[in-house]
């Protein structure tokens, strides 16, 4: 009887040095592990991708002990908030919307945003743009979002939810489209190469990366997507009350775009520089 | 808790509660036929009958219902010859999709129910109506029937309940059910303590009306 006592009260000062010893000074990441080539996994189930390698490189210029942890998308302000880790870099756009929650470092990366259809589809050959910035406005963005809004009319396009995606669409700019929305981009792209949506809306890259790893004709359409509703580049999410955080990595990502590291993962990861 | 906040948010989610009710609805008016077919089939003396019968419900009582509606709505727009033929025009919509999941889930429960049901009936009693002079079909639907519904009716209660809960896996096949919305908002606003706790009691007051209909029937075929 003696030996279990203690056995047990021995197991419960590991565990508590263990959780002590886990939260001192160490720097919790969340990432989502499922968007390509942004977060992602490998077969093994290791994290890895744009953002794990330049959050790792982060960590040691902050000088910080840092562990990543996975947080499906849905929940990750959410989880943020309820300090299941301290940082947010899942690829996650500031928009001012996400700003009234939480704060945001300066952006580390550039995300452009893109329809996608299957080759083949009606919607292929719009004329607009190559290029539009909501920010800036004028004629040829007013001129784009009106040939968007005919060409889009009555179609199903899936987002995944919760993204600047999916506010972008329900936002009115193009018309009253039907949005349907995915817990994960993967289930997105699953539905596009299936022909139940009639395209689909995402950062470009992640339609890309899934085209070549798939080999399914997912093409591009229409005009790549920045500003308004798409927000300012991608950066690191944080606690408002975390401001010695917030300086910290905003240091730690001057350090990085300096000595050209997000430019070489940018490059390694995506195929071009998306550093800012 | 912030009460107008919640309010706010309460009349989308009543309005979502709909799509969960006609998705529980029409699966179990399905899966009693599904349940019903699959029971008879169980006593069946032809092995393969049997078989098929077992079988169906081992398989369908022993996988997750998240991954057999996966498999229903991701799995099978895979298959390509799927996806050519007119099976294509009910599996392309998410709502066709759930619906047959979840009748099969719950056909496959409810013929456990039944299958018992049956079994618990007393010899005596089949024997007291060829008796009588009673036709096999007679004596299934006059009798047999009769009894085992009002026997699995506890059993097929619980059921009803487990299915309306398991309802909210559609909103993993992009409905917007309750549980589709109760999320939807959350992604928007970020605060999920008071939608789940919204949502969560639409559910139990779901739950509290089953029960007591269930209650309610158990006592008013009370053969005792």
């Amino acid at each position: 009887m003696k030996n279990i006592y203690k056995f047990f009260l021995s197991s419960i000062a590991a565990l508590a040095i263990f959780l002590t010893s886990a939260q001192a000074d160490s720097i919790r990441i969340g990432t989502e592990g499922a968007y390509p080539p942004w977060n992602a996994k490998d077969e093994s189930g290791k994290l890895i991708g744009f953002e794990v390698e330049l959050a790792n490189f982060l960590c040691i210029y902050m000088q910080a002990d840092c562990t990543i942890v996975e947080q499906d998308w849905d929940g990750m302000i959410p989880g943020l908030i309820m300090r299941k880790y301290d940082a947010i870099m899942a690829g996650m756009s500031i928009t001012d919307e996400r700003m009234k929650t939480i704060n945001f470092s300066q952006g580390y990366a550039d995300e452009v945003a893109s329809l996608a259809v299957m080759k083949g589809s009606p919607l292929e050959g719009m004329d607009t743009p190559k290029a539009i910035n909501l920010s800036i406005g004028g004629g040829d963005v007013k001129k784009a979002l009106k040939t968007l809004t005919a060409a889009l009319a009555g179609k199903t396009i899936g987002v995944q939810t919760a993204t600047i995606h999916q506010n972008f669409l329900e936002s009115g700019d193009v018309g009253s489209v039907k949005v349907r929305t995915y817990k994960t981009q993967d289930e997105v792209n699953l539905d596009l190469a299936a022909g139940r949506i009639d395209a689909a809306l995402a950062a470009a890259v992640a339609f890309t990366d899934y085209a070549e790893k798939s080999g399914k004709p997912v093409v591009l359409v229409g005009p790549t997507f920045s500003g308004g509703a798409f927000g300012n580049g991608v950066g690191v999410g944080i606690r408002k009350d975390d401001t010695d955080l917030l300086k910290k990595f905003n240091k730690a990502i001057n350090t990085a775009r300096k000595n050209g590291k997000i430019s070489e993962l940018a490059i390694k990861w995506f195929g071009f520089d998306a550093s800012m | 808790m912030d009460i107008n906040f919640a309010l706010e948010h309460f009349p989308r989610l009543l309005k979502a509660t709909k799509l969960t009710i006609e998705l529980t609805l029409l699966s179990l008016f399905f899966g009693i036929f599904v349940g019903v077919f699959f029971a008879i089939l169980r006593t069946s003396k032809n092995k393969i009958l049997f078989f098929i019968a077992y079988y169906y419900s081992y398989i369908l009582r022993g996988t997750p219902l998240l991954v057999q509606i996966f498999i229903i709505y991701f799995g099978l727009a895979q298959i390509e010859w799927i996806r050519e033929s007119f099976l294509w025009i009910f599996l392309k919509e998410p709502y066709s999709c759930a619906i047959l999941a979840f009748t099969l889930n719950t056909g496959a429960y409810t013929s456990e129910i039944f299958r018992s049901a049956f079994e618990t009936i007393n010899k005596g009693i089949v024997e007291a109506a060829n008796g009588l002079g009673l036709s096999k079909l007679n004596t299934f639907f006059k009798i047999k029937l009769p009894i085992a519904i009002r026997q699995s009716l506890p059993a097929y209660g619980n059921e009803m309940i487990l299915m309306l809960k398991g309802t909210s896996l559609a909103s993993t096949v992009t409905l917007l059910d309750l549980t589709g919305v109760a999320k939807h908002i959350i992604s928007t606003t970020f605060r999920p303590v008071e939608v789940f706790i919204i949502a969560g009691s639409i559910y139990l007051i779901m739950t509290f009306v089953v029960h007591n209909f269930i209650k309610f029937l158990e006592r008013r075929y009370d053969y005792n």
